[in-house]
């Protein structure tokens, strides 16, 4: 594994120092300015949105689309706001990342460590599967968990998106494992360790860095999609962005944008926290595998 | 016994994992690739056309337009980000102090979904309510940006909104490869007198080749389900001038009812992909077996 | 005669809601796209009144795209053989799911106890029933030529309402000269449509009948399409250059704020200026697109309901419950469209409502009613969405009008 090394720092001048952190303050703003507009926009009453400028702070401030959006919105005929369709997107999202995180990393320890004739066939295929459109599969999809008597529950959205998982976290742990000394497996082997063993004690606790990478990964595709939480979810399973979706996209209801703003901010918390949280594990791990050729 | 049981246990974990997915992808291409075959239009239905739905779909204006915009789109998305990605990595890799404080910042919008961040983007580059006007209001009268509301110039905001979302990631991709690099080798150029510049030109970057690869994957993939974003920014619009393969083919499956149609794009569309990235499988599974 | 008819069908509402609800009804999943703000809560209305029978509900919202997203998700359901107690449909959805599934319950034996025949006017009916047997309760009824003026604009505009073409182009002369606005407009391919199918009714309602309902060659390609979409063009410059892209409701702002002087939308435009706090008549004016007069291009959300295997009464019962005339009222107040059947009182209504109930009334006694091809109901949804295209290409400047007409033509016959 590659080992965490200084900063290559260059340049020295204090002009292009100076110049470097201009720089990084510009993309700053780059990085931030929708996040602004959707922000200064769900503090304002209604009223002053519509009488135009979106890019000015709030006259008036206001909490009321937040409190809207988390408990009074009306999310079909209920006005619940999104409160409720946390737990469900919960309910889906951690077991669907939690199984394709495992099954990546028992893949990947297989593909790497106990290779047989068509492995990489084997890798090639899982691989391709990241690049399938969704739009794609979404009929045939609704045939299999309608014959498996799982259409409309978590159980089927779990399937889904553990199935449409294991691509991305295969390569992930592949990648990683690639990269393990296969000397340390092949003397375990000779001491008599068994192939789950040396998974559990050898490979697994220097996992920490690509299994963050893989969460985190799996986590924000998993917890935005809208598509199949639409299509195969019932109507006490509904995820959260469906019930976002529902409340900003109404076609011909008064849009309440300051209340949709909020909304929005919201179901992006849990996304956000483990992005900032995790941050610099992120790095790490991507370093310590899944970018290697 | 003992001996077989081991040389069986990996292939056993390994294939539900494949069996899955041989159903759920390469089953489904399969079966889209028959329905593109056949009459289907609101549900799918088994009537044999051949390659009736081919032809229609290349003699549509629109698929045409589809396949432009993502010639268009993807070359410019994966080659902006990477480079602004790379470039914003070495920057950060300069000892910056505020680094923890950055780094979180441009990585974010890979966080969020484009059904809202779309609305917060496409308000931005109204000229009428967002920058433009800003811009107006402050006193710079001349500004002017109306791309997003001109036919010829729209996909290039789509460009610019995608961007955004995975430019950071792609940093974080490089800043990791670049982590990795061996001090030494730095410090030996240093000595033998090259300056920064060269370094990174010479030396830094060729060894970042693997990342590129990684990140082309990544960027590969998000270009070609690049859906929610065209949607909410500009809705396949001004006209039909952003219409993006994705978009093309869900609006005839689902929405024009001709699902025939759509199922035909979706070949064509994944014949693109694989013809992509294939190749990239064959140079990863070849560096793979020299390890 | 008409009070007493009224009261029949209520009286036989009822008795059909308390059988209902006497027998063990299931509960009913109800697939829909009124997913936020009023008229979800109208919604809830009959949710309410279901309860209130024993019939317990099921929500399943799902918005985008007008529907369109809704009906994916349908799609899905119904293929893995899910499918949901009733679903929202609009059109001639109603007519390709009835054709190509076949699996729709039938309602014929509330509708015959409740006399639905009698009160829903038969352009309507065309689309609730299925080879003569009823499969859809509709709810309501759009209409989409309206004309949404702001009051100060139009009196500093010479204060007359234009009732034709010519007096329309005064009106936003003078609203140009003004320094305003003339023409607040949304740049989306319905909503470019939505304005295309009241120019093309304002150029006759035979010309409409046969250009987007029969589908003629001669009507789709000829001289009055032409005209047709030098008009749009017209119109067109009459639109600020900022308008493609935007969302209806941001127009109808620009008319409430009175920086812009009229938009022309469908009746689901009334809620905004209503929720804008401003009142029908004094701040702003609902007139009929100029020239169409007593002719009403509709769009009529409706109730179908999937075969459960056997007869359901909760199915019955909410058939029943969506055809009750207090529904119909309450629920269209909200909504801003009219009640679905024309027995209904418009006591609840404000001056916009109640115009637009006696112009569907006038319409339907003159055969003046049409389904709106932008909202899919005058043909296919890819003969829809194949206009859609041409009218959208033509707004934004990709052909002139003769190209536009010839490319009419093809666009829709190769769509069939």
């Amino acid at each position: 594994m590659s080992r965490i090394s200084q900063d290559n720092a260059v340049a020295g001048s204090r002009l292009t120092r100076a110049l470097i952190y201009t720089v990084l303050i510009f993309f700053v703003i780059y990085y931030l300015l929708p996040l602004y507009v959707m922000v200064a926009n769900s503090f304002k009453p209604l009223d002053e949105i519509r009488g135009g400028d979106l890019m000015a702070l709030p006259n008036v401030w206001t909490l009321e689309p937040w409190r809207d959006a988390w408990s009074n919105a009306q999310i079909g005929v209920e006005a619940t706001g999104l409160k409720p369709y946390f737990m469900n997107s919960f309910m889906i999202v951690i077991p669907a990342v939690t199984l394709s995180t495992i099954v990546g990393a028992l893949n990947g320890y297989v593909l790497t460590k106990w290779q047989f004739k068509g492995h990489g066939t084997v890798f090639a295929m899982l691989l391709l599967s990241c690049f399938i459109p969704f739009q794609i599969v979404l009929i045939p999809a609704a045939k299999v968990l309608g014959f498996l008597g799982i259409s409309g529950t978590i159980q089927g959205l779990i399937l889904i998106h553990f199935v449409y998982g294991i691509g991305f976290s295969t390569l992930f742990f592949r990648n990683y494992y690639a990269a393990f000394p296969t000397e340390l497996i092949r003397a375990a082997q000779i001491d008599g360790a068994s192939f789950m063993q040396i998974f559990m004690r050898i490979l697994l606790p220097s996992s920490g860095p690509i299994i963050v990478v893989t969460v985190i990964w799996q986590f924000t595709n998993q917890w935005n999609d809208f598509l199949f939480g639409a299509s195969f979810s019932g109507f006490d399973s509904t995820p959260m962005t469906v019930a976002l979706n529902n409340l900003v996209n109404s076609s011909t209801g008064v849009k309440e944008y300051n209340v949709h703003f909020a909304g929005a901010i919201m179901a992006a918390l849990p996304t956000l926290f483990v992005y900032i949280v995790s941050g610099r594990y992120f790095v790490r791990g991507l370093m310590a595998g899944a970018v290697k050729g | 016994m003992k001996f077989l049981i081991q040389r069986w246990i990996p292939r056993l974990v390994l294939a539900p994992s494949f069996l899955l997915v041989v159903l759920f992808v390469y089953g489904f291409i399969l079966y889209t690739g028959y329905l593109s075959m056949t009459d289907s239009k609101m549900l799918p239905s088994y009537g044999w056309v051949g390659f009736e739905n081919y032809s229609r779909l290349f003699g549509l204006r629109h698929w045409n337009t589809a396949v432009t915009n993502l010639a268009i789109f993807g070359i410019l998305y994966i080659g902006i980000s990477s480079a602004l990605g790379l470039f914003l990595a070495i920057l950060l890799d300069q000892k910056i102090r505020a680094e923890g404080f950055i780094r979180p910042i441009y990585l974010y919008p890979m966080a969020l979904s484009f059904i809202v961040t779309g609305t917060a983007w496409k308000w931005f580059l109204d000229p009428g309510i967002g920058i433009e006007n800003t811009m107006h209001a402050w006193g710079w009268a001349s500004f002017h940006f109306d791309w997003i509301k001109n036919r010829d110039y729209a996909i290039y905001t789509v460009v610019m909104a995608a961007v955004w979302q995975s430019s950071g990631f792609v940093m974080a991709m490089f800043l990791a490869g670049l982590r990795g690099v061996d001090n030494e080798i730095i410090k030996a150029a240093q000595i033998d007198g090259a300056s920064g510049v060269t370094i990174y030109r010479r030396i830094i970057i060729p060894m970042m080749r693997p990342v590129f690869l990684s990140a082309f994957v990544v960027l590969a993939h998000l270009a070609i389900k690049a859906y929610d974003l065209v949607i909410a920014l500009t809705g396949g619009g001004p006209g039909r001038a952003t219409e993006l393969p994705a978009t093309f083919m869900y609006s005839y499956t689902f929405t024009r009812n001709q699902m025939g149609v759509g199922a035909s794009s979706a070949i064509i569309m994944l014949i693109m992909i694989f013809s992509i990235i294939v190749p990239y499988v064959y140079s990863e599974l070849k560096s793979g077996d020299q390890q | 005669m008409e009070i007493n008819k009224f009261l029949k069908t209520t009286v036989a509402a009822a008795a059909v809601s308390a059988f209902a609800g006497m027998a063990s009804a299931d509960d009913v999943e109800v697939l829909h796209w009124w997913t936020a703000g009023g008229e979800a809560a109208a919604l809830g209305v009959l949710k309410d009144d279901l309860a209130s029978q024993g019939v317990g509900w099921q929500d399943m919202p799902i918005a985008g795209g007008g529907g369109s997203d809704a009906m994916t998700v349908l799609r899905a359901r119904v293929v893995a053989g899910d499918a949901p107690t009733a679903a929202q449909m609009l059109g001639f959805d109603i007519k390709d799911w009835a054709g190509s599934t076949g699996n729709l319950a039938n309602l014929n034996s509330v509708a015959e106890a409740e006399g639905w025949d009698a009160v829903v006017p038969a352009a309507l009916q065309d689309f609730s029933k299925h080879d003569g047997n009823w499969i859809a309760a509709p709810v309501n009824v759009h209409s989409t030529n309206w004309v949404w003026v702001n009051k100060a604009a139009l009196d500093a505009a010479g204060g007359k309402a234009p009732t034709s073409w010519e007096e329309l182009i005064t009106v936003l002369d003078a609203m140009k000269a003004n320094g305003i606005t003339p023409l607040a407009h949304g740049g989306q391919a319905w909503q470019d449509a939505t304005i295309f199918d009241a120019v093309v009714l304002g150029l006759g309602a035979d010309f409409y009948k046969a250009a987007f309902i029969d589908m003629d060659e001669d009507a789709l390609g000829g001289d009055m399409m032409v005209e047709a979409f030098n008009r749009m063009a017209v119109l067109r410059s009459y639109v600020d250059d900022n308008f493609s892209g935007r969302d209806w409701n941001l127009a109808s702002a620009m008319v409430i704020e009175g920086t812009a002087g009229m938009q022309m939308m469908g009746d689901w435009a009334k809620g905004e200026f209503l929720k804008a706090g401003k009142t029908p008549g004094e701040d702003f004016v609902c007139i009929r697109f100029p020239g169409t007069q007593g002719l009403v291009t509709f769009n009529s959300d409706q109730f179908v309901m999937f075969d459960q295997g056997e007869a359901s009464d909760s199915q019955m019962a909410m058939a029943s419950a969506v055809m009750s005339p207090a529904f119909q009222s309450a629920f269209n107040v909200v909504k801003g469209s009219v009640p679905a059947r024309t027995d209904v009182p418009n006591d609840a209504f404000d001056d916009c409502g109640k115009k637009g109930m006696a112009d569907f009334a006038e319409a339907n006694a003159g055969g003046g009613l049409y389904g709106s091809m932008a909202h899919g109901h005058a043909n296919p949804a890819a003969v829809k969405n194949a206009i859609y295209d041409v009218v959208t290409a033509h707004f934004n400047g990709e052909y002139d009008a003769t190209e536009a007409a010839e490319e009419m033509v093809n666009a829709v016959l190769d769509a069939q």
